[in-house]
């Protein structure tokens, strides 16, 4: 793999496209998890003109679940659920200034195009790696949504997160290129 | 008839459930730290790389292998000649699912209904299968059963005419199609035969098998690395990035069959494949 590339959150636009598909990443800062009825929530809210819970600019949304953490532990295993799930939602955050997501598994046309209109970058993790990633946890807090348990919006300030750029900024896609790469026919 | 506690059922259930979210199996390592020897992507052989050094982790902390620590499948085989004492099988069963979903921090993931979609709070209820068997043991095993590799599966009733090669095309065809999904290196449970709902539970019983075992009919046993090496020209890899080790095995489960049927399911597990038995 390449050099691998730290990044700080909220992102900005000068960051984002220095990422390209296929970059090793790792992240440091403040992010945000949230997954089917959190996502659901959140573009009620942004429908209804209310305000978020969390300032959307810049921001990096995670798909996790996690699982309870144990006594003197900020989270518990923090690996990624699949991205698709939240392709119908992602279009109208990344356009209210979500920069970047989190997560596993291919994204829809829309959305791909919406990161190119928008600037915004889609990262895969490594899902099943849940206990590795969880060491690179320092803190959570859930922010909103409490009653959704392991749904809900947690805000986790994470340290060298390790992640793959997948959709950049400028239309590739590392799902394809890497299968087509290794694909034999016949 | 011999009489077992209810007790000893439901934490034996309570400890299987930890066990086997937190300790991967050694067929599994075996066969992931093979996946990296053979694996040609430097980027598929990160991820193998962090895959064993996740399991490590999660042995030594006796943290979940993965976040989504699944629905609890649990199959019996109940001696015949066994009788509980202090309660029913089942309730003992449940009661244990939801002491160990509790007491060892797993995930809760089921909710109550399938629309309003409420999260029961303990991972219950259990999904339980059991067989009635000779003699005065009770064998518990408890298989964990992620979402994202659950929502890659499928069934099809094929036509007997079908053949082989319907089987073939369907089965490569739906891991193809499920790309990066359900965490690849993925081991794929095929059913074959039965009635509907049959062959669908024959292709979940069919990833309790051991990574590297050989099916005992020949015939299956060829089928199964066929379809092995077939799934592994696909070029999805580790993660779907891109590689050669896409799948880790191919188990089938075959079932006598009605003269105008070919059902085929298939049942996708992620690489944590999670199990553990105990007999009582």
């Amino acid at each position: 793999m390449s050099q691998i590339k730290n990044i700080i959150t909220p992102l900005t636009d000068e960051v984002v496209k220095n990422l390209h598909a296929g970059d090793a990443v790792t992240i440091t800062g403040s992010i945000y998890t949230a997954r089917d009825l959190a996502h659901q929530r959140l573009v009620a809210v942004l429908q209804n003109n209310e305000t978020l819970p969390f300032d959307l600019r810049g921001a990096v949304i995670y798909y996790v679940g996690p699982s309870p953490a144990k006594p003197g532990r900020p989270i518990g295993s923090c690996g990624p659920t699949t991205s698709y799930r939240m392709d119908a939602y992602t279009p109208a955050l990344l356009a209210a200034g979500l920069k970047g997501m989190i997560g596993k598994g291919n994204r829809s046309p829309a959305v791909i195009d919406a990161l190119k209109k928008y600037c915004g970058v889609y990262f895969a993790a490594v899902g099943g790696a849940a206990a590795l990633l969880a060491q690179r946890v320092r803190s959570a807090r859930v922010i909103a949504y409490e009653e959704l348990g392991p749904e809900a919006l947690q805000e986790l300030v994470v340290e060298n997160l390790p992640v793959i750029v997948v959709n950049d900024c400028y239309g590739a896609d590392l799902y394809q290129e890497g299968v087509r790469r290794y694909k034999k026919e016949g | 008839m011999r009489l077992i506690p209810f007790d000893q059922i439901r934490d034996t259930v309570a400890r299987l459930c930890i066990e086997a979210n937190c300790i991967l199996g050694e067929d599994v390592v075996r066969a992931l730290a093979k996946g990296r020897e053979i694996e040609e992507s430097p980027t598929g052989r990160e991820i193998l790389n962090q895959l064993l050094e996740n399991q490590q982790i999660a042995r030594e902390e006796m943290m979940p292998i993965c976040q989504d620590t699944g629905w609890a499948v649990v199959w019996l085989e109940l001696g015949s000649q066994v009788k509980i004492d202090g309660g029913e099988l089942y309730d003992a069963i449940q009661a244990g699912v939801a002491k160990g979903y509790t007491e060892g921090y797993l995930r809760k993931s089921i909710v109550a209904d399938p629309l309003r979609r409420k999260n029961t709070g303990d991972n219950t209820p259990a999904i339980i299968y059991t067989e009635i068997v000779p003699g005065d043991r009770l064998k518990i095993t408890v298989q964990p059963k992620g979402g994202g590799s659950e929502n890659m599966s499928e069934i099809k009733m094929l036509s007997a005419a079908d053949g082989v090669a319907g089987i073939r095309k369907f089965v490569v065809d739906r891991v193809w199609r499920s790309q990066a999904n359900p965490c690849p290196p993925v081991i794929v449970g095929v059913g074959l035969g039965g009635t509907f709902e049959k062959c669908a539970l024959l292709a979940k019983r069919a990833l309790l098998r051991e990574i590297g075992s050989v099916h005992p009919d020949p015939f299956y046993a060829q089928l199964e690395q066929e379809l092995l090496e077939e799934i592994n020209k696909l070029g999805i890899g580790p993660q779907g990035l891109g590689g050669r080790v896409t799948a880790l095995a191919v188990f089938i489960e075959a079932f006598p069959c009605h003269i105008a049927t070919l059902p085929c399911a298939v049942n996708i597990n992620c690489h944590a494949a999670r199990h553990k038995s105990a007999v009582i």
